[in-house]
C-alpha cells in the first residue's frame, strides 16, 4: 500500500491542517491551518508553550486523530481517506510510538512488551522473540529481558519503550516528550540512542519536547504557538 | 492476532488475577454444578425406579381402606378395615388375576436372648411372597397347615436375621416376637432399600391367621396386594375391584369410596411429580446462578477494562484493530466462563457420584448434558462479556493513553 520513499524525499505532508475541539461557544482551535513537510530520514523537534498544539499535531501524524480540515499525506497515501482499520494497519506497519509515561504493560516482561507490536503483525512466536531480543540488545537491555517494568528504572523503562517502538523497523518514530519523566543524564542517554537510530537506520523521528537541550539534537526545530507554526529553524 | 495467541493472553490474565477470577467464576460454577447434579441424580433415580418397578412387576395393585394419598385428609381412621373374605371375593369374582395377597402388619419387637430389634411384623399368605417377588435364602415358606391353624412360625428378612442370629443359621431355632415364641422356618434373600429408602429386609413374616389371632387380636386385613396376569389391563382390573368393593362395603351411588386401589403407575407418578418439582426448583436455582454468574463476569470485565485503559490505548496506538481488542476481552470473558463451566462440571460430577451413593441410585454419566453445560457457560461468557469488550474496543486511543 505504501511505496518506500528514499532518504531525503518527502515522506509526510500536512496541508492546511486544522483541528477544532468542542462545539458552539467552547470551541478550541488546537491547530489552525498547519502546513508541514517532513522528509524521509529527518529528525524533527516540535517546541512551543503548553497548549500550543504540539501533541495534537503529533497525534494527527500518528493517525490516532484526524484533522477537522486539511489533508495529510503519508508517503503516497492520503490518510483522511483511510478507514479506522486501515489506519491501524498503517500504524502497525510504518509507525512507532514513544510516550512520556512509557506506557509499558506492567506485570509483563520487557521482552514481551517489545514483542507486542509484532503480535499484531501476525509474526510467529519464534521470529518475534528473535527480533525483540535484538531490539532489546540495541538499547543495551539484553540482560533485562525477563524483568517487568516495575523492576526497571525510569531510564530503562523508556529504553524498553524505544525498543518496542523500533522493533518493527517503522518508517517514522513519533515521540511525545520522551524525556519528560527523566533526569538530565537519562535524557541524554535516550537522546543519543534516538540520534543513533536516526543515523544508522534512517528512521524518521518527530519528537515533541519542552527542553531546548533535547531539541538541539534534531535537524530542525518547529516552533508552535496558538495552533500555528511560528518558526522553523 | 491469531485466536490462539488471544486465548493464551486471556488465560494468563485470568491466572494472574487468580482470586478475582475464581470469585467471578463462582456463579457459573454453582449454576453448572447444579445442572449436572440435577440431571445426573435425576436420571439415576429414574433408572432406579424403573428397575425397582420392573423387579416388582408393574402389574401390581394395592387395595387399602381409607383414601389414597391424594385424597383430602389422607388415610381415614374411621374407614372400615378389610377382612379375609374381601380378599377371597376379589380372588373369586375378578378375572385376570395371578395372585391375591391379603396382608396385615404392625411394628413389634423381635427378641432372641439379650438381642432385640424393633421391626415390622407382617401377617401374610404364601401369595405374598409371589406378588412381592421374595426369594428364599434358606428353609421354606409356610405350609397349608401352618397357615390354616395359625401356627407360630416365621420367615426372617436379612436385617433381622443378622441382628439376632449373626452368622448362625436360624432355621429351626426359636425366637420371640413380643411375648410369643416363634419357630424360624425360612430366611429371605435381601432386597435392599426400597425406591423410597426403606430397608425392605427389616421384616419378620408370619402367617396372616397367626398375626390376627396372636398379635393384632382381630380379623382385620390392612392391605390386599393383587397381581394381574401379564397382558391384562391393570386399569380394567382396578375398575372391577373398585366396583366389587363398593358393593361389598355398601357405598351408595354418588358417595365417595372409603378405600383406595393404587397401581404402580400411580406410585411412579407420585414419585415423578416429586422429581419434576425438584428438577424445576433446581433448574430455577441453576438459571439464577448462571444469570448472577454472567453479571459477575460482566462486572469483573468492566472493572478490568477500566483498569487496563492505558493498556488498551497502547495496543490501539501500536496498531491493534478495534475488532482485535474486542476479541481479546470477549475471549477473556468466554475463557473465564468456560473455566467456571469446567470447574462446575467436575464438581457436579463429583458431588453426583457421592450423592448417588448416599441416596442409593446408580451414577449415570450423561455426556450430552456435560457438553451442553460447557457450551452454555461459554455462551454466558459471550452474552455478558460483549458489552465490556465493546466498551474496550470503542475507547479513544489518545484519551486511553492519558488515562490515570
Ligand atoms: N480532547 C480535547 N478536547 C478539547 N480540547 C483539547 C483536547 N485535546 C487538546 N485540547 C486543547 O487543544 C489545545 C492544544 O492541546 P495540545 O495537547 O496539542 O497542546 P500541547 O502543545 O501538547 O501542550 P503541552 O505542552 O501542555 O502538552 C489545548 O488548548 C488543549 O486544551
Ligand atoms: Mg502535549
Amino acid at each position: 500500500m505504501i511505496a518506500t520513499a528514499a532518504r531525503g524525499e518527502d515522506l509526510i505532508e500536512l496541508r492546511g491542517v486544522t483541528k477544532i475541539y468542542g462545539e458552539g461557544q467552547a470551541t478550541v482551535r488546537a491547530l489552525d491551518g498547519i502546513d508541514l513537510t517532513i522528509r524521509q530520514g529527518e529528525f524533527v523537534a516540535m517546541m512551543g508553550p503548553s497548549g500550543s498544539g504540539k501533541s495534537t499535531c503529533l497525534n494527527i501524524l500518528g493517525c490516532l486523530d484526524s484533522p477537522s480540515q486539511g489533508s495529510y499525506r503519508f508517503a503516497d497515501v492520503q490518510v483522511e481517506h483511510l478507514s479506522l482499520d486501515q489506519r491501524a494497519v498503517l500504524r502497525r506497519n510504518f509507525l512507532g510510538f514513544i510516550f512520556q509515561g512509557f506506557n509499558l504493560l506492567n506485570r509483563t516482561s520487557a521482552l514481551e512488551n517489545v514483542e507486542l507490536p509484532l503480535i499484531y503483525r501476525r509474526m510467529t512466536a519464534r521470529k518475534r522473540r528473535e527480533l525483540a531480543m535484538r531490539a532489546l540488545a540495541d538499547v543495551g537491555l539484553a540482560d533485562w529481558a525477563d524483568h517487568t517494568p516495575s523492576e526497571l528504572s525510569g531510564g530503562q523503562q523508556q529504553r524498553v519503550a524505544i525498543a518496542r517502538a523500533l522493533v518493527g523497523r517503522p518508517k517514522v518514530l513519533l515521540a511525545d516528550e520522551p524525556t519528560g519523566n527523566l533526569d538530565s543524564a537519562r535524557s541524554k542517554e535516550v537522546m543519543e540512542m534516538l540520534v543513533e537510530f536516526n543515523q544508522r537506520q534512517g528512521i524518521t523521528i518527530v519528537m515533541v519536547t519542552h527542553e531546548p537541550d533535547m531539541a538541539a539534537y534534531a535537524h530542525r526545530q518547529i516552533q508552535f504557538r496558538d495552533g500555528i507554526i511560528e518558526a522553523i529553524q | 492476532m491469531i485466536l490462539w495467541e488471544i486465548y493464551l493472553l486471556a488465560q494468563r490474565t485470568i491466572l494472574r488475577n487468580a482470586l478475582r477470577s475464581s470469585l467471578t467464576m463462582l456463579g457459573i460454577v454453582i449454576g453448572v454444578g447444579a445442572v449436572i447434579i440435577m440431571v445426573t441424580l435425576g436420571s439415576g433415580a429414574t433408572v432406579k425406579v424403573t428397575q425397582d418397578i420392573s423387579k416388582l412387576g408393574s402389574d401390581i395393585l394395592y387395595v387399602r381402606p381409607g383414601l389414597g394419598p391424594h385424597g383430602p385428609g389422607g388415610v381415614r381412621a374411621a374407614s372400615k378395615p378389610f377382612e379375609l373374605a374381601d380378599a377371597r371375593a376379589i380372588e373369586n369374582s375378578v378375572a385376570g388375576l395371578r395372585a391375591v395377597a391379603p396382608t396385615a402388619d404392625t411394628a413389634g419387637q423381635a427378641i432372641l436372648g439379650s438381642a432385640n430389634r424393633s421391626t415390622t411384623i407382617s401377617g401374610v399368605t404364601n401369595a405374598y411372597f409371589t406378588v412381592q417377588g421374595w426369594q428364599l435364602a434358606d428353609g421354606r415358606f409356610f405350609n397349608d397347615a401352618e397357615l390354616k391353624a395359625g401356627k407360630s412360625v416365621c420367615v426372617l428378612g436379612q436385617t433381622v436375621q443378622k441382628e439376632l442370629f449373626g452368622t448362625v443359621s436360624p432355621i429351626g431355632k426359636a425366637m420371640r416376637v413380643g411375648k410369643i415364641s416363634f419357630k424360624v422356618v425360612g430366611t429371605l434373600q435381601s432386597k435392599g432399600a426400597s425406591t423410597f429408602g426403606q430397608d425392605q429386609d427389616d421384616v419378620i413374616v408370619i402367617p396372616l391367621r397367626t398375626f390376627q389371632r396372636r398379635i393384632a387380636g382381630n380379623t382385620d386385613v390392612r392391605n390386599i396386594i393383587v397381581s394381574v396376569e401379564p397382558g391384562v389391563s391393570t386399569q380394567a382390573v382396578k375398575t372391577d375391584i373398585e366396583g366389587l368393593m363398593r358393593e361389598r362395603r355398601m357405598i351408595k351411588a354418588g358417595q365417595d369410596d372409603d378405600f383406595h386401589v393404587r397401581d404402580m403407575k400411580e406410585i411412579i407418578d407420585t414419585f415423578t411429580s416429586t422429581t419434576t418439582i425438584m428438577t424445576a426448583l433446581l433448574s430455577a436455582v441453576a438459571g439464577v446462578s448462571l444469570l448472577v454468574g454472567g453479571i459477575g463476569i460482566m462486572n469483573t470485565m468492566m472493572v478490568s477494562v477500566t483498569e487496563r485503559t492505558r493498556e488498551i490505548g497502547t495496543r490501539l496506538a501500536i496498531g491493534a484493530m478495534r475488532e482485535e481488542v474486542l476479541l481479546q476481552f470477549l475471549v477473556e470473558a468466554v475463557v473465564l466462563a468456560a473455566f467456571g463451566g469446567i470447574l462446575g462440571i467436575l464438581l457436579g460430577l463429583g458431588a453426583s457420584v457421592l450423592g448417588a451413593r448416599l441416596i442409593g441410585v446408580p451414577f449415570i454419566f450423561k455426556p450430552g448434558i456435560v457438553a451442553l453445560a460447557f457450551f452454555f457457560s461459554g455462551a454466558v461468557g459471550i452474552a455478558f462479556g460483549y458489552l465490556p469488550a465493546q466498551k474496550a474496543a470503542q475507547l479513544d486511543p489518545i484519551e486511553a493513553l492519558r488515562y490515570e
